[in-house]
């Protein structure tokens, strides 16, 4: 037990990555910073787990692109031990036994584009183009906290002018196209361009991600900023492995945290935010500990924090109604797997450098839809999109000598399973994962030394994620920007005073990018009038 | 299978390029390995001014554009008038955007009767297939399947008619020629990218290289001076000569990611290209609505004073003025013992101004200094030699 008579000036719900850089930016101000955990290892979903020994898994999220190199460099994350290692190009297998490479080298990628369509090849300079207008336009909203449009308060009308400018740099007729890309289909989006089904296929996969949207549901245009506009030392686009493991970033943030005398409690699960006079005034621990505090930062997502830890009470009927709304239907699955050896992909060429980046081995939009299919009737697809990784081609740190760790990030896989999960149903699940591997792979089943298989519900139940939803929320325009989590609560304030929000289910939503953790941490420190230690936005211009 | 290990192409010339190279300073251009530099750039650079200079000009994007609605097309795509444009023939043009912005330049070839070739800075052949929906033609990328060489410079009449090329005593500036070279075929214009006399020869790659040696065969007997040049000695020729770069000089329209950051024909100085009079062209209507407007900024040539090359300098209206804008493609030019530059300006009161201050920074022996240069204005080109235009050519 504690020491039940100290008053925290905050404590703050989860160690996952919003959760450490929200405290860390709290405790770099002087404040006295609690992190309560539920688990015995800190993380959340930026974990790197030790299952198999000799391998880490990155068993949650897996890369990393959009953390805000601005937090990066303010908590010094360096020399807190962090390092992004970026990892290069993507490739896609098709069933007729050729494959497109998205090459790191922007001539060779080029040259590779042409061989499947010398058009495509050129219209991917206008596609880049276009995606690079609303990746700056987005991401320059990423460290800001989202103006309340129905306020009347100075501060709000000083951002909203702030993003009408920003809107205002684009013509009018871009503005139109922005509208447009907001609310269409990837497919679509992507048809506007490209005529090669290979190419289509290839770059529609990143909107599909954690969502429980289809290649031609509308809004999933939207999501492939959160898989585009991210960088790794200023190449837009770019993504990188965190060196050790997704751990790496939570550790660094922990280390940095403690630095400035924060302290985090793991093995320490909060049963209920306690609230008295419509106000928060610390957490009652499942121990039944009771610790006090003089503000209180959920990094649980919304569902969660409203209608869990949060006495229902204590909550106004609205909130109460928009978070039983909230879309949060987990979509995703992962399998985590030590291998013997490096799987080979005669497909490719000797010594080709694609197996170094994101795999995939859906070649048809059609395939991608009907991957959708399966999930939108309970069941896994049966043949899914992945994303598969061998990180250990680049990490010493996360396999042995000559052995090698893969990620396969599964694309669709239900919350609950026709009538729930089962341990045959979590198996079977996860061979026809590895049978679509060894399509592509021959030898591959006979490398596995461990397999770890995650569904939405081991998300949920181990990570807490609701639903196992990776973002913590649906990433549609109605629940972005000032929807995010809803209309009224988009400034990480919550229903009662001294309590704040700081998880993915905030504005601007998951990925891994530290900005939700960051931005509620310049309100908490607003409110206590202290000076912002939170970064500005480095600005592109 | 995809070849991953080269970043840059070969071009068919690219054995004897390599031979030639001493400095093996290479360039990429449109995915080819290019010389940047073969020897040294001042050497070069006279080769096109008092010799002959041959470069491989095989990189550059060309289509073959054909079918009975070729030509219809060809006016549709372009802000000049191309109708009258007769078989045999080479012109200039840009094509812009429904917004009037350019989205490159090149040069139209109408090799014969229906027969175009379009020869572009950047890869144009989405934009040209998107602008061809409704006409019956066809429009097929011809890059690889071209080698070209330019061999530009005083001597290059006398160099190509040694060479064993007849007839070219009657070819006129944008003239092009159907003829044969021990045995295989080559076509020959009068163009070039250099303001001086020059011809660029066209041939099938199997063909470039009895091409390339027929040419430095003159050298080796002794005639003629004939040096292989890279892309730095281009750069200063073609500044001199007044050309443009798109890509370089001002952003290309589907490059362009900030609003404004694009430019209509007008504010590049290539008003005199866009024909208002013509039937319906891709934008026109952007065009005619600009044309009415006061111009609010242009690329404009200055010409400095003093020995200084302005390098990513500030303009100013005065020294220690208003910063009305930046240069951008800068040189010495050998020729006229001066600096100069484009650049791109912000009018003064609507007008061009005269002269401008421009800042200079620049390093004697590590050390950084800062110098105020005066820059004349100037919408002439730098320097227009007469024998590039005269007919036959001087022989040397």
């Amino acid at each position: 037990m504690g020491n039940s008579n100290k008053t925290y000036d905050v404590v703050v719900i989860g160690a996952g990555h919003n959760g450490l850089t929200n405290a860390a930016f709290l405790a770099k101000s002087g404040l006295d910073v609690l992190v309560l955990e539920k688990n015995d290892y800190i993380g959340g979903a930026t974990v790197s787990r030790e299952l198999e020994p000799g391998w880490f898994y990155s068993n949650c999220s897996y890369v990393c692109s959009l953390f805000r190199p601005e937090i990066y460099q303010a908590l010094d994350l360096g020399r807190h031990g962090l390092e992004i290692v970026p990892l290069q190009g993507s490739v896609t297998f098709s069933q007729s036994g050729d494959y497109f490479g998205s090459y790191h080298h922007s001539e060779i990628r080029r040259r590779e584009i042409a061989r499947h369509s010398q058009r495509d090849a050129d219209a991917s300079i206008r596609f880049d183009a276009d995606l690079m207008k609303w990746c700056r336009l987005i991401r320059g909203m990423l460290l800001r906290t989202p103006p309340d449009p129905t306020s009347f308060k100075p501060r709000d009308f000083m951002e909203f002018a702030f993003l009408l400018k920003k809107f205002h740099e684009l013509s009018e007729d871009q503005i139109y196209q922005f509208i447009r890309f907001f609310t269409m289909s990837i497919a679509e989006y992507l048809e506007e361009y490209f005529e090669n089904d290979l190419l289509l296929a290839h770059f529609s996969g990143g909107s599909i991600i954690g969502t429980g949207l289809g290649v031609y549901s509308p809004g999933t245009a939207y999501v492939l900023l959160h898989h585009a506009m991210g960088d790794v030392d200023g190449n837009v686009g770019s993504w990188g492995f965190a060196r050790g493991g997704m751990g790496a970033v939570s550790g660094a943030l922990a280390s940095a945290f403690q630095a400035h005398g924060g302290e985090i409690r793991s093995g320490a699960e909060v049963a209920e935010i306690n609230v008295s006079g419509r106000t928060a005034t610390g957490v009652t621990l499942a121990s039944g500990e009771v610790i006090k505090a003089k503000k209180v930062v959920s990094n649980l997502d919304a569902q969660r924090t409203f209608l869990k830890v949060m006495n229902e009470k204590d909550v106004p009927p609205d909130v109460l109604t928009r978070a039983r709304n909230f879309k949060i239907r987990g979509s995703s699955g992962k399998l985590n797997i030590a291998l013997d050896g490096m799987p080979k992909f005669p497909t490719l060429p000797e010594g080709s450098p694609l197996t170094l980046g994101h795999m995939h081995f859906t070649d048809t939009l059609e395939r991608l839809e009907r991957a959708y299919d399966d999930w939108k009737e309970d069941r896994w697809s049966a043949d899914p999109y992945t994303d598969t990784l061998i990180p250990s081609q680049y990490d010493p740190t996360v396999a042995p000598p000559g052995k090698h760790m893969m990620s396969v990030f599964v694309q669709y896989c239900p919350v609950e399973a026709e009538g729930g999960w089962t341990p045959e149903k979590k198996d079977a699940f996860g061979k026809t994962v590895i049978d679509q591997i060894n399509d592509y792979s021959p030898g591959f089943k006979d490398m596995i030394v461990h397999a770890e298989v995650r569904t939405p519900k081991e998300l949920e139940e181990e990570v807490g994620l609701t639903g196992g939803n990776i973002f913590q929320g649906e990433l549609t325009l109605d629940q972005l920007l000032f929807n995010r989590p809803f209309p009224g609560y988009a400034q990480y304030r919550g229903p009662v005073r001294n309590m704040y929000m700081c998880s993915s289910s905030n504005h601007p939503g998951g990925g891994v990018m530290g900005a939700p953790g960051a931005n509620a941490a310049r309100e908490i420190l607003r409110d206590l009038k202290r000076t912002d230690t939170t970064p500005e936005d480095f600005g592109d211009d | 299978m995809h070849d991953f290990t080269k970043t840059l192409a070969p071009s068919p010339f690219y054995d004897r390029i390599v031979a030639q190279s001493q400095t093996q300073n290479w360039a990429h251009w449109n995915g080819y390995q290019t010389p940047r530099v073969v020897d040294t750039v001042a050497s070069e650079y006279f080769a096109v001014r008092s010799s002959c200079s041959v470069m491989d000009l095989t990189p550059m994007e060309k289509y073959r554009i054909t079918g009975p609605d070729a030509k219809a097309f060809l006016n549709r795509l372009v802000v000049r008038d191309v109708s009258k444009l007769k078989p045999g023939r080479v012109t200039y043009v840009v094509w812009c955007n429904d917004e009037g912005k350019v989205i490159d330049d090149g040069t139209v070839f109408h090799l014969s009767e229906g027969v175009y070739r379009l020869c572009a800075q950047h890869h144009q052949l989405d934009w040209l297939r998107l602008s061809s929906i409704g006409f019956d033609v066809s429009i097929e990328l011809e890059t690889h399947d071209v080698a070209a060489l330019s061999v530009q410079g005083p001597t290059s009449y006398s160099v190509l008619t040694e060479a064993g090329i007849s007839g070219l005593e009657t070819v006129k500036p944008f003239d092009i020629v159907h003829t044969q070279l021990d045995g295989f075929d080559i076509t020959v214009s009068r163009t070039g990218f250099t303001g001086d006399l020059g011809y660029e020869l066209w041939t099938e790659p199997e063909n470039a290289l009895a091409l390339w040696d027929a040419i430095f065969e003159v050298k080796k007997r002794g005639l003629y001076d004939i040096r292989l040049i890279g892309l730095d000695a281009l750069e200063m020729v073609r500044i001199e000569a007044g050309f443009i770069m798109p890509g370089w000089d001002f952003n290309t329209a589907e490059t362009v990611i900030r609003d404004g950051y694009d430019r209509t024909p007008y504010e590049l100085d290539l008003g005199w290209l866009v024909n208002l009079n013509k039937p319906y062209f891709t934008g026109k209507r952007a065009l005619a609505a600009a044309n009415k407007q006061p111009l609010k900024r242009k690329m404009v040539k200055l010409i400095l004073d003093g020995n200084k090359v302005p390098s990513g300098s500030f303009i100013f209206d005065r020294k220690d003025g208003k910063n009305i804008g930046a240069v951008m493609a800068h040189s010495w030019s050998p020729i006229l013992k001066r600096a100069i530059a484009y650049a791109d300006i912000e009018l003064i009161n609507g007008q061009v101004p005269k002269e401008v201050s421009v800042e200079i920074y620049y390093q004697k022996e590590l050390a950084w200094k800062l110098h105020w240069a005066r820059a004349e204005v100037t919408d002439k080109p730098f320097w227009t030699p007469k024998r590039r235009s005269i007919t036959p050519p001087d022989a040397y």
